[in-house]
């Protein structure tokens, strides 16, 4: 479910941008969603065709990049990939993690079209 | 269509008050009121030849929850002006949530002004239960949606008529996926979970736990009916958030209440 108010606020912010731009038809989205982010691909892909219907944005294609989960040792420093935010230090043990990358979730760009449709 | 209005909000959230069958309030964020201009460039579509679209790459380059997150900013400045400490409280359907309420309320607000906002998808249930100790609530019922934000928040709070130096309390909607994501303005997120679930919850919802500042397992009163590992879930909720402050309680009993209750003064005279 939260996926849906998600793509519509996906929808809100590309439409808003677009408008701004010309009111060109938009067809594609880059997104970039962190393996920890919390939000599953599949489902906010599902719920975008649902969203963005009757927008700019409806035959949007969605680019999404995944960047793993990252974390960095508070004891060590030592920097090394996680797929949870549970993670121990490979190094010293520690517990002590910081997410230093894979929790983005943000739009990058889009690529709208101009010039009269057919 | 919404029931009691009919008016044609669909699916919006909606704010309600016990026993007061006529306040009804429409949460309108303006979240999906989508001006179609683009309806105008179709107009000239009649006679135009058609050329060959070009493409052209925009970069935004924005936090998807940027809007929900300026708000919830918005918010915690007020509460911060003001003196207000407001605590988010999650946890999975039934865990305790009001229960908890209704036990740490009546003692605290003979001397500190307490308000509840009350989140579910649907009734006055939970408010009217808070009503019952005679603070002021104010009900949101999500319809179709499975958390609160900062736009619902923002619009309860104004209804209640909040005091300088008060408690407020926000009960989310019992789901411990999506109130993970919305940040609401509050100072802290209690996660609340109860000892009939699984000690592995920490694992298997491990972004609520990672938000969460403290966390409160419940119904310790039933530890010697169901095979729950106190210490294995606090190690797990701790490899996931090793800042998270940990309390044990039964909100039936009041067997470990002191101590939570302890905590929230004590946050209540440093706030
Ligand atoms: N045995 C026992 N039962 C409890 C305890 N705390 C709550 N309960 C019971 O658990 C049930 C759910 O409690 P609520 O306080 O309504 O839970 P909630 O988290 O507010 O539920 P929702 O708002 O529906 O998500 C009720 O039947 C409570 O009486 C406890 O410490 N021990
Ligand atoms: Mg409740
Ligand atoms: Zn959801
Ligand atoms: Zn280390
Ligand atoms: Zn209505
Ligand atoms: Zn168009
Ligand atoms: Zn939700």
């Amino acid at each position: 479910m939260h996926e849906l108010s998600i793509a519509l606020s996906i929808v809100e912010a590309v439409e808003l941008k677009a408008q701004e731009e010309g009111g060109g038809k938009i067809s594609g989205i880059d997104l970039v969603i962190g393996k920890l982010a919390g939000i599953v691909p599949e489902s906010l892909r599902f719920c975008f065709s649902a969203a963005s219907k009757g927008t700019l944005a409806e035959d949007a294609v969605l680019a999404i990049e995944e960047p793993e989960g990252v974390g960095e040792c508070g004891e060590c420093g030592m920097k090394f990939p996680v797929t949870f935010y549970y993670a121990e230090c490979p190094e010293c043990r520690s517990l002590r993690i910081k997410i230093i990358s894979g929790e983005e979730f943000s739009i990058q760009s889009m690529t709208i079209e101009e010039g009269e449709e057919s | 269509m919404c029931d009691t209005c009919g008016c044609s909000t669909e699916g919006g959230a909606v704010l309600r008050k016990p026993g007061q069958s006529d306040y009804h309030v429409h949460v309108s964020d303006g979240e999906h009121g989508h001006t179609h201009t683009h309806d105008e460039h179709h107009t000239h579509d009649i006679g135009h030849h058609h050329q060959e679209g070009t493409s052209r790459k925009v970069v935004i380059e924005q936090d998807v929850l940027q809007k929900n997150n300026l708000l919830a900013e918005r918010n915690r400045g007020y509460f911060e002006a003001r003196n207000i400490f407001a605590l988010n409280f999650l946890s999975s359907p039934g865990s305790g949530k009001t229960s908890l309420l209704e036990k740490i309320i009546p003692p605290l607000h003979q001397r500190i002004p307490v308000a509840v906002i009350e989140g579910d998808q649907q009734t006055t249930n939970d408010a009217e239960r808070i009503q019952a100790l005679g603070v002021p609530v104010i009900q949101i019922n999500t319809g179709s949606g499975c958390h609160l934000d900062a736009a619902m928040v923002n619009r309860a709070f104004k209804e209640l008529d909040l005091q300088d130096n008060s408690l407020l309390c926000i009960e989310n909607v019992g789901n411990l996926v999506c109130p993970a994501l919305f940040d609401l303005g509050e100072a802290l997120k209690v996660v609340i979970i109860s000892v009939t679930e699984g000690d592995d919850k920490p694992l298997k919802y491990p972004t609520m736990f990672h938000e969460a500042d403290l966390c409160i397992l419940n119904k310790i009163d039933l530890l010697p009916y169901v095979d729950f590992d106190v210490s294995k879930c606090r190690e797990n909720a701790m490899r996931v958030n090793h800042h998270l402050e940990w309390f044990e309680l039964s909100a039936k009993t009041g067997e470990g209440l002191a101590a939570w209750q302890q905590w929230l003064e004590d946050k209540l005279a440093q706030h």
